[in-house]
């Protein structure tokens, strides 16, 4: 057992309103420099869409993430020679036309226009070229454009489904979509660090931190061979065109380690967003990835490892993991999600990446049609009440989008989570409204396979929790935690004032 | 006198300034060590100048440090001769035709031109004449992958035992002189452009793990086994 503390999130899709405010903080602080401008290392895409850059689930375009070959993973971008082969030219990377032509606009026309009896404009300009453009693609340009015969109807996680669900979503009464935030999941088996060949004796351009996970970029490092681009299926590398370096989303780690909570979580509306420490065991990242797709969320869920468990304690201690680590772990928002109350699931998992940012999937709006000059729910009863034990049959979503987005595929998984997020629902309903009978209540929890305690505490973290609950910061702050990492006689030794470089005495 | 600060002087004041320049810059400069990819911007074409470009100019390099390191191997029959200049005159041809779509691209692609340095634009001319004169040594003064041998090949190796003699190139014609001139001029822009590159080839990744982990804290410390 190697045991390693890895900074992880979850995302409550059905609180995200898609205000963006997220992205515009991560904007204001990371990347408003020249370069960066079409960087959104937070975005928030509208699902079903084809989301940012175009097509990024397509890894048939994008050869993203890894493949299972028998029983082996490899790149499904290139092996390492291939690596090598290919440095002159990336045959799959992206360019900035599957993003957008970043522009501004001469306000300065507005002003100086002559006087004339039309409305002075001030034109869009790029900001590579400096030239006037066409504006053609935009920061969520596909915004709220669910049923878009152009973006909704192209979104590859579609092929999960079959052709009548397809169609089923077109028609007009059953349109419908919801919001997707997404930053840098900080992989356990990231695909940007595999693919990275930099360092011509001295690799590390791209790589995990050891003691909290967060995956970062060497820019010192950085050569600009552009694979890592490619690497990463969820194309949160983004290339930076004007300095020649790839940059990504950073988890703010200097907020992190000040105590703050990363910028995109702190201002979220929504109160969408939640982060605390897991434990998992690395020694078993291969063959957690290596699984077949179906059982994929299972062995993510199973490398996972409880933070109250005595050998998993012991084997954290052993590996240099301070108690406070282990105490933020065992308070962390993420591991009651994600491994005890399993309603939080990886997005994509078939890319093999173990991405440790996970989604709780929303409910779904139910089905409604025209009847008789006025909307009828399908199967509402005599005072017009929406079916919610069975909300999940009549989602406007088919349940195999939401598998293919969520669990490789696998819907029983999906249902499973549904299933209890529906029992909490009625429980709840039932708790405050008091219009359901106790033996609904009791058949919903039973097919959510959970209790009332359960359903009440997913019930107050959900929606009632304050801020330290969904942000359980872990002790990064190095000058104020490290005693506690540390030998405080080691510690006294590394950190005073001495020399970097041991002087050898000769003669 | 000329000549021999061309050929006896030049070239090492040529190579001091690669070497160091380029030291100083890894040391206190590293950040600006980059391949400056361009292919974000514009893919199409670089496709076909970049690739030819590179396996071309890689492999003419490769040609002219072999033969100066195993000149023996490189003296062959002349059945052989035909096969050897006929595939050196294509792949100067080949090497030429991506640097040419290279420098068309940065002059027509707005985007790509808004990314192209001053530097950038002097080491693509300097590559691309010195490509030419190449071409047309081969073309004009034939047989020389085989008085190479018996000229270059020597001058090399007195630069390198740090004891030039010129007279082994002096008499050449002044095609041939201007090329070695180039070459050296090359190797003087190496450390104020994007050559760089070359000197940080990822060989690493051949055997390294896929997964780079880095401690912030040494780890020795903390592990207790
Ligand atoms: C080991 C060898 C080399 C590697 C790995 C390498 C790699 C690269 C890469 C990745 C680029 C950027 C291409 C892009 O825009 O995406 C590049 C550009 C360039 N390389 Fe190399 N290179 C190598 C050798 C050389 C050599 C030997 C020369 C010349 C003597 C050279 C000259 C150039 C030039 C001039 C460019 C700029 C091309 C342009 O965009 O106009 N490279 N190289
Ligand atoms: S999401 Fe992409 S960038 Fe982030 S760690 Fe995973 S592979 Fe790397």
């Amino acid at each position: 057992m190697d045991i390693r503390a890895q900074v992880s999130m979850v995302f409550h899709l059905d609180k995200c309103i898609g205000c963006h405010t997220c992205s515009v903080a991560c904007k204001n602080i990371w990347t408003d420099r020249k370069g960066t401008e079409y960087m959104w290392w937070n975005n928030v895409e509208t699902k079903p869409g084809t989301g940012y850059p175009t097509l990024w689930q397509d890894q048939d375009k994008y050869k993203g993430g890894w493949e299972k070959k028998e029983d082996k993973l490899s790149l499904k971008l290139q092996g390492r020679i291939g690596a090598l082969a290919n440095i002159f030219f990336n045959p799959s990377l992206p360019t900035i036309d599957d993003y957008y032509e970043p522009w501004t606009y001469r306000y300065e026309e507005l002003f100086n226009a002559p006087p004339g009896d039309d409305q002075p404009t001030a034109r869009p300009v790029s900001l590579i070229t400096s030239r006037p453009i066409d504006i053609e693609a935009g920061p969520n340009w596909d915004d709220d454009l669910g049923g878009s015969q152009l973006y909704a109807k192209n979104d590859p996680v579609l092929k999960n489904s079959t052709e009548e669900e397809r169609h089923l979503l077109n028609e007009v009464e059953r349109n419908v979509f919801f919001y997707l935030p997404r930053i840098c999941n900080h992989c356990l088996n990231p695909g940007c660090v595999a693919a990275c060949p930099a360092g011509a004796v001295n690799p590390g351009a791209m790589y995990k931190r050891g003691e909290d996970g967060i995956v970062l970029i060497s820019p010192e490092k950085c050569r600009a061979w552009r694979m890592c681009v490619s690497g990463c299926p969820y194309k949160k590398v983004y290339y930076n065109w004007a300095t020649g370096k790839s940059e990504k989303c950073i988890l703010c780690y200097p907020r992190l380690e000040s105590g703050h909570a990363p910028a995109c979580f702190h201002v979220c509306v929504g109160r969408v967003r939640f982060l605390g420490i897991l434990l998992y065991d690395a020694d078993r990242i291969q063959e957690t990835a290596s699984v077949n797709d179906t059982d994929l969320v299972e062995a993510q869920r199973a490398i996972i490892q409880d933070p109250f468990d005595f050998q998993v304690i012991a084997a954290a201690k052993a590996n240099g993991i301070s108690d406070a680590m282990i105490d933020s772990a065992q308070k962390s928002p993420v591991y009651k999600f994600v491994k005890q109350w399993k309603i939080a699931l990886p997005l994509s998992p078939q890319f093999r990446t173990l991405p440790m940012l996970f989604y709780v999937p929303p409910l779904l709006p139910v089905l409604a049609t025209m009847k008789n000059g006025h909307y009828e729910v399908a199967g509402a009863g005599e005072k017009g009440m929406i079916p919610l034990l069975t909300s999940l049959e009549q989602a406007r979503i088919p349940l195999s989008y939401m598998a293919g987005l969520f669990a490789a595929g696998n819907k029983k998984i999906v249902e499973e989570v549904y299933r209890k997020l529906i029992a909490v629902r009625i429980y709840m309903r039932a708790k405050s409204v008091m219009d359901i009978p106790a033996s609904e209540v009791q058949q919903a929890l039973v097919s959510g396979g959970t209790t009332e305690e359960e359903a009440l505490a997913i019930f107050q973290l959900t929606s009632r929790s304050t801020f330290e609950e969904h942000f359980v910061i872990p002790p990064l702050a190095r000058e104020m935690n490290i005693e506690t990492t540390v030998d405080p006689d080691t510690h006294k030794q590394d950190a005073g004032f001495g020399f970097r470089k041991i002087i050898k005495r000769r003669g | 006198m000329l000549d021999f600060v061309l050929f006896g002087i030049f070239p090492y004041v040529a190579i001091i300034l690669a070497f160091a320049v380029g030291i100083y810059r890894y040391f206190n400069d590293r950040i600006s060590y980059s391949s400056f990819s361009s292919q974000f911007l514009e893919k199409n074409t670089l496709f076909w100048g970049s690739v030819p470009w590179h396996y071309g100019i890689l492999a003419i390099l490769l040609a002219h440090l072999l033969a100066l390191i195993f000149p023996s191997a490189w003296m062959i029959v002349p059945d052989h001769l035909y096969v050897l200049e006929v595939s050196g005159l294509a792949l100067a041809l080949f090497t030429l035709v991506g640097l040419g779509f290279l420098l068309l691209r940065r002059l027509d692609n707005a985007r790509v031109f808004r990314v192209t340095s001053v530097m950038d634009w002097i080491l693509v001319a300097t590559l691309l004449v010195q490509v030419d004169m190449g071409f047309m040594v081969a073309l004009f003064y034939r047989w020389g992958s085989q008085w190479y041998l018996y000229t270059a090949v020597p001058y090399l190796v007195s630069l390198l035992s740090f004891d030039p003699q010129i007279q082994y190139i002096v008499t050449l014609p002044w095609l041939v002189k201007l090329h070695i001139i180039g070459g050296f001029v090359i190797i003087a822009l190496f450390p104020f452009t994007r050559l760089m590159h070359l000197v940080t080839f990822p060989f690493s990744y051949l055997w390294r793990p896929y997964q780079v982990v880095i401690w912030n804290r040494s780890r020795q410390s903390k592990r207790s086994k």
